[in-house]
């Protein structure tokens, strides 16, 4: 690190250089200087809504797209979520006070058999920052888990995620099963997880396969977008 | 460097293996013990497993490049995370790939490592290979070298670390305790010698060549 870049101090930035460093910040997984960032802009009167897409999630988005390129890898993406992760708990009672939008709502879970949380936390982490209400079940969950949590929270999205060749076909039973119960319909399916593809995600009767968090939330936004055009013109 | 088989038309079928790097020694170890001198191998590079999407263009590359000098060709990767995308590749160049999710699974027995599934969901699995080769398959590229702090956050849903252990070498079962002790996690040695790896390799061996 050079002499310049130890003496930067952030509250000297104009909000244009700060959030910019914030993304920087972000990149490097600097979770310090994140929640930092983020009380600085708050005591410059932004909105937690603003900090957090312009700051956070931005910074996020260009992360994403760096792994997506290999250019960064799965360390440097945990400790930049990590650092997320700081500024969205110091933003999350205050979004909720000032009600930011809300784009939808979302279960999410790594299916039954499979410990691999890193991906759904991920996904779950972007799209909460996206402004979707996510009720994340963790891992190991059988289809049960699955069916009790879209009961009780009629979300329009559920995700599953599977890191493994050998668990990824568990979530078929819990797609069929959604058919047999006739609530298929009424939720949009996403899946994710390494072994998987679009052609999987095809096969099994999901509305999409998510090659990453990034993707993820574009793909739920736009498939929330298309089902109310729908509702509207149906 | 492509490999050259000794020709010869009245011999059993020349016989290409491409293999995973990480098999390399116990592939070598089977053909020397059986003296299946008409068996080459051709190893891709392990790091692919870091990449598994990459897996099948690879291979297909190596098939296409040799199958001119072989009469017959088998793919020795387990599915290894391609989520069936190798085993459509493998179809459309009509080669024989040995059957198995990851290579614990074939060195475990297949059948015996399935059985196992829910039982030892919070197993990680480390086959010789790993164990030697722990820090540039595991530690350094998880990141654990340069941030310790990631480990809770990547291992902390395991419980154990099996080692599968293709030999009989009390050196590496001290390597393979460090590891398990490294990643905060029990250890655990269970013996598969060469497993279902041998069986695929005795059934190419026995088996006739398709017309």
């Amino acid at each position: 690190m050079s002499e310049e870049e130890d003496d930067l101090v952030l509250s000297e930035l104009d909000d244009d250089e700060l959030v910019q460093q914030m993304h920087d910040d972000l990149y490097d997984g600097l979770k310090d200087e994140i929640e930092e960032g983020v009380r600085i802009l708050l005591e410059r009167g932004w909105t937690p809504y603003d900090i957090l897409t312009k700051a956070l999630v931005e910074g996020m988005r260009i992360v994403g797209i760096d792994f997506r390129d290999g250019i960064l890898f799965v360390p440097e993406v945990l400790l930049a979520a990590n650092a997320m992760k700081a500024g969205m708990n110091i933003l999350r009672p205050l979004l909720v006070e000032t009600g930011a939008p809300k784009m939808g709502s979302m279960v999410i879970g790594t299916v039954k058999g499979d410990i691999h949380d890193i991906g759904k936390n991920l996904v779950s982490m972007m799209m909460e920052g996206a402004g979707f209400e996510v009720t994340d079940l963790g891992i190991n969950n059988p289809v049960e888990n699955y069916l009790q949590a879209l009961e009780e929270k009629k979300p329009d999205i559920l995700g599953m995620s599977a890191l493994l060749t050998t668990t990824m076909p568990y979530m078929k039973v819990v797609i069929d099963t959604m058919v047999e119960q006739g609530i298929r319909d009424d939720y949009i399916v996403l899946v994710g997880g390494a072994p998987l593809n679009e052609e999987f995600g095809k096969a099994i009767g999901a509305d999409a396969y998510c090659r990453d968090a990034a993707v993820a939330v574009e793909t739920a936004k736009a498939l929330i977008a298309q089902r109310k055009h729908n509702q509207v013109a149906g | 460097m492509n490999p050259t088989p000794e020709h010869s038309p009245a011999g059993p079928p020349r016989t290409l293996l491409i293999a995973c790097g990480a098999l390399a020694r116990e592939i070598l170890a089977l053909i020397r013990l059986n003296g299946w001198r008409h068996m080459e191998l051709l190893c891709l590079p392990a790091k692919l497993h870091l990449t598994p999407e990459r897996i099948p263009a690879a291979v297909a590359r190596a098939v296409e490049e040799n199958r001119a000098r072989f009469d017959r060709i088998a793919v020795v990767f387990a599915d290894c995370g391609t989520g069936g995308l190798l085993d459509a590749e493998c179809a459309r160049l009509g080669v024989e790939r040995i059957p198995g999710p990851h290579c614990y699974s074939f060195f475990d027995g297949n059948e015996a490592f399935a059985a196992r599934a829910e039982a030892e969901m919070r197993a990680f699995y480390l086959t010789d290979f790993l164990v030697r080769q722990f820090d540039a398959f595991v530690w350094r590229p998880m990141g654990l070298d340069r941030h310790p702090e990631l480990r809770e956050m990547i291992f902390g849903g395991y419980e154990k670390l099996v080692h599968l252990a293709q030999t009989e070498d009390p050196e590496l079962d001290a390597q393979a305790r460090e590891c398990a002790r490294r990643l905060g996690l029990a250890h655990e040695r269970r013996f598969t010698g060469y497993g279902d790896l041998d069986v695929f390799l005795r059934g190419l061996d026995a088996a006739p060549l398709n017309p």
